[in-house]
């Protein structure tokens, strides 16, 4: 599937909108093949959505999303079924789903795209859940594990297939700094054995200079991309006072920091 | 769609050099797409040892490490000497990481005995009975507290309930009630026709209707609709912390979701039932009229000398009683769903099946207690 010189996300003026809403307008990027790209932006500013909208979820109103040059947006019932082969998701529940233990949850979609031997696939869910660090925990259901496990055993579930593409929606949202590091690492473990592209919404600053190779940074009233480029070229050289200041985490760039009112006024 | 034309899809070349079993590994390793297997390639062969080598491979993934995995279970079984060393040092630990998990996987726990769990389904039925007698007295306090403070009482709540209970229903309740009223006196027709006593398909319909189905049928459409929706509502609620935040407030959900839903039921019902009572009388009177031609007029009058207040006001008696009966199994079931997707399903199926239970138990109790009255 991959051919070089071809990028593996490319999206081009996409609108994003729900219901005659548009959200989001414009949106063309290119994400290389093996590359970690950020999504960022403040709350609201339309990361998940224009995530929704890149995974198929919901349908661009305008504009087109190829994924190594094949389009999605438009691709017919089989061709669909196979671009979906290529990428997995990580979604910010982790959206296990509950009636299934973790050893069915990460089968699931071998089942349903493989014709692998039963035996195979135990192998395959037993590396999997390796490779996330729950060996063990294979007749957990959900409802049994913690925040952390969940993010584990979904992103296995994300990688059952190996697919070429993994979306990460807030990927370590809610969860503390080192289970969040050991997420940045599994990320960064999975794009060097396999050359895995691994897009990361996220408004995680350590994530983003930690395994950030590039980002776009979506703002709320610009409805589009305001940044792009390197996370570290951006907090250092960035025009826009926006970016500087998300990227430094210091919101007296943006406003005057708030003066105490003297007591003898009140 | 097409693939594009020059993937070479996974293979394997094997030669034998003196003792030794050369498997050289190439094209596009998917897991998606099929795959050669070890245990196809080797057959019968006995080779002293083997090697596996990757460099003609042009991309992989898990696929190759199951293959890796399958050469090396074989060489195990066998006692061979294998030579990964050729291997990528990725697909290497990938198969070493899967060797290892496998030998550290821990079976499920076996399933408790059979007193064990006889012990824990007795636990479990008195944890129940417990909790529901904890929920039935604070639905009495809370009562004793709306009659005290109403002006505490959650009025807009109730009001709304009250629409969704009451007048949402009546649609539903208007086609089963008039269909069932239909059904009892096409039944009675054909049997009371024999006798020459037509015009008793009145009073027949008129007071099965008025101290039984109306209520019933009523009570059995909500608890389907909305005893269940009860059940849901606070079971979502509950998965996402609402109740916790109530608790945290010092507000009882009791007072905060319970009694606004059981007073709308409570007072929606009696209505409902009345309401079906008359649909069920025009079933009778449509089939009277078509079947056994009896003018409405007489059938009307029949009915109003047979049925007495009593009979209609025992009905909205029990009308009321069910309907707090539904709350309480809808609310109760929705308080104690597991925080999950299938708790909330379960708290569903559960409300219904308590509701109905309830109204058929007490519709007995019912039974016998106005008879001892004369009712």
């Amino acid at each position: 599937m991959e051919t070089p010189g071809i990028p593996a996300i490319e999206a081009e003026n996409v609108e994003c909108g729900y219901e005659g809403r548009v959200v989001l307008r414009n949106i063309s990027f290119a994400v290389s093949p093996g590359e970690v790209f950020f999504v960022i932006g403040g709350s609201g500013c339309g990361k998940s959505t224009l995530l929704r909208h890149l995974i198929g979820l919901n349908r661009p109103t305008a504009g087109a999303v190829r994924f190594f040059g094949q389009s999605f947006v438009d691709a017919d019932l089989q061709a669909r079924r196979h671009l979906l082969k290529t990428f997995g998701v990580l979604y910010q529940s982790a959206a296990l789903w509950t009636s299934l233990t973790l050893r069915e949850n990460v089968a699931l979609p071998l089942t349903e795209y493989t014709r692998l031997t039963a035996r195979e696939i135990g192998d395959l869910v037993t590396l999997k859940l390796a490779q996330v660090g729950l060996t063990g925990f294979d007749h957990y259901y959900p409802s049994e594990i913690s925040g952390g496990m969940k993010k584990r055993a979904g992103l296995a579930r994300a990688l059952a297939l190996d697919p070429s593409i993994v979306f990460f929606d807030e990927p370590s949202a809610g969860l503390d700094p080192i289970t969040s590091r050991e997420i940045d690492e599994l990320i960064l473990q999975v794009r060097d054995t396999l050359g895995t592209t691994c897009v990361v919404v996220s408004h995680e600053l350590a994530s983003i200079f930690r395994i950030g190779d590039r980002l776009i940074m979506l703002d709320k009233t610009e409805q589009g991309i305001i940044a792009r480029g390197r996370p570290v070229d951006l907090r250092d050289s960035c025009d826009d006072p926006r970016v500087r200041a998300f990227l430094r985490q210091d919101s007296h760039l943006l406003h005057p920091p708030l003066r105490p009112i003297p007591a003898k006024t009140l | 769609m097409a693939e594009p034309t020059q993937v070479t899809n996974a293979c394997v070349q094997a030669r034998t050099t003196g003792d030794c079993l050369r498997i050289e590994l190439c094209g596009r390793w998917k897991i998606t797409e099929p795959r050669p297997s070890f245990e196809e390639l080797i057959g019968a062969q006995l080779p002293e040892r083997i090697e596996l080598t990757m460099d003609a491979v042009e991309s992989w993934d898990a696929a190759l490490v199951l293959f890796v995995v399958e050469a090396m279970r074989w060489a195990r079984a066998h006692g061979m000497v294998a030579g990964f060393s050729a291997l990528h040092v990725s697909v290497r630990a990938m198969a070493e990481q899967l060797v290892l998990a496998e030998a550290s996987r821990k079976a499920p726990a076996p399933a408790p005995g059979l007193v064990t769990q006889v012990g824990l389904a007795s636990l479990d039925v008195w944890r129940k009975t417990r909790e529901i007698a904890t929920f039935v007295g604070e639905c009495v306090l809370a009562a004793g507290r709306l009659v005290r403070q109403p002006h505490r009482f959650r009025w807009n709540d109730c009001l709304s309930e009250m629409q969704k209970c009451g007048a949402m229903a009546l649609p539903i309740v208007s086609l089963i009630s008039l269909l069932v009223g239909l059904i009892m006196a096409y039944q009675a027709a054909v049997q009371l026709r024999q006798f020459g006593a037509d015009i008793y398909v009145a009073d027949l319909v008129g007071l099965a209707v008025v101290r039984e189905m109306g209520p019933m049928m009523a009570a059995i459409i909500m608890a389907g609709r909305t005893g269940a929706a009860f059940a849901a509502t606070l079971g979502n609620m509950k998965a996402g912390e609402e109740i916790d935040a109530l608790e945290t407030l010092g507000i009882a959900p009791v007072d905060f979701l319970v009694m606004p839903r059981l007073v709308a039921l409570g007072v929606m019902m009696p209505l409902l039932a009345l309401y079906a009572n008359l649909l069920g009388i025009l079933g009778g009177m449509f089939v009277a009229k078509s079947v056994l031609e009896i003018p409405p007029a007489a059938y009307w009058v029949e009915t109003q000398s047979i049925v007495d207040l009593s009979d209609i006001s025992t009905g909205l008696i029990k009308a009321a009683v069910f309907g707090v009966l539904i709350g309480l199994s809808g609310c109760l079931r929705g308080l104690q769903a597991d925080r999950s997707a299938a708790g909330v399903g379960q708290a569903a199926t559960s409300a219904v099946v308590t509701a109905i239970l309830l109204i058929i138990v007490a519709d007995a109790l019912f039974a016998v207690v106005f008879n001892v009255l004369g009712l």
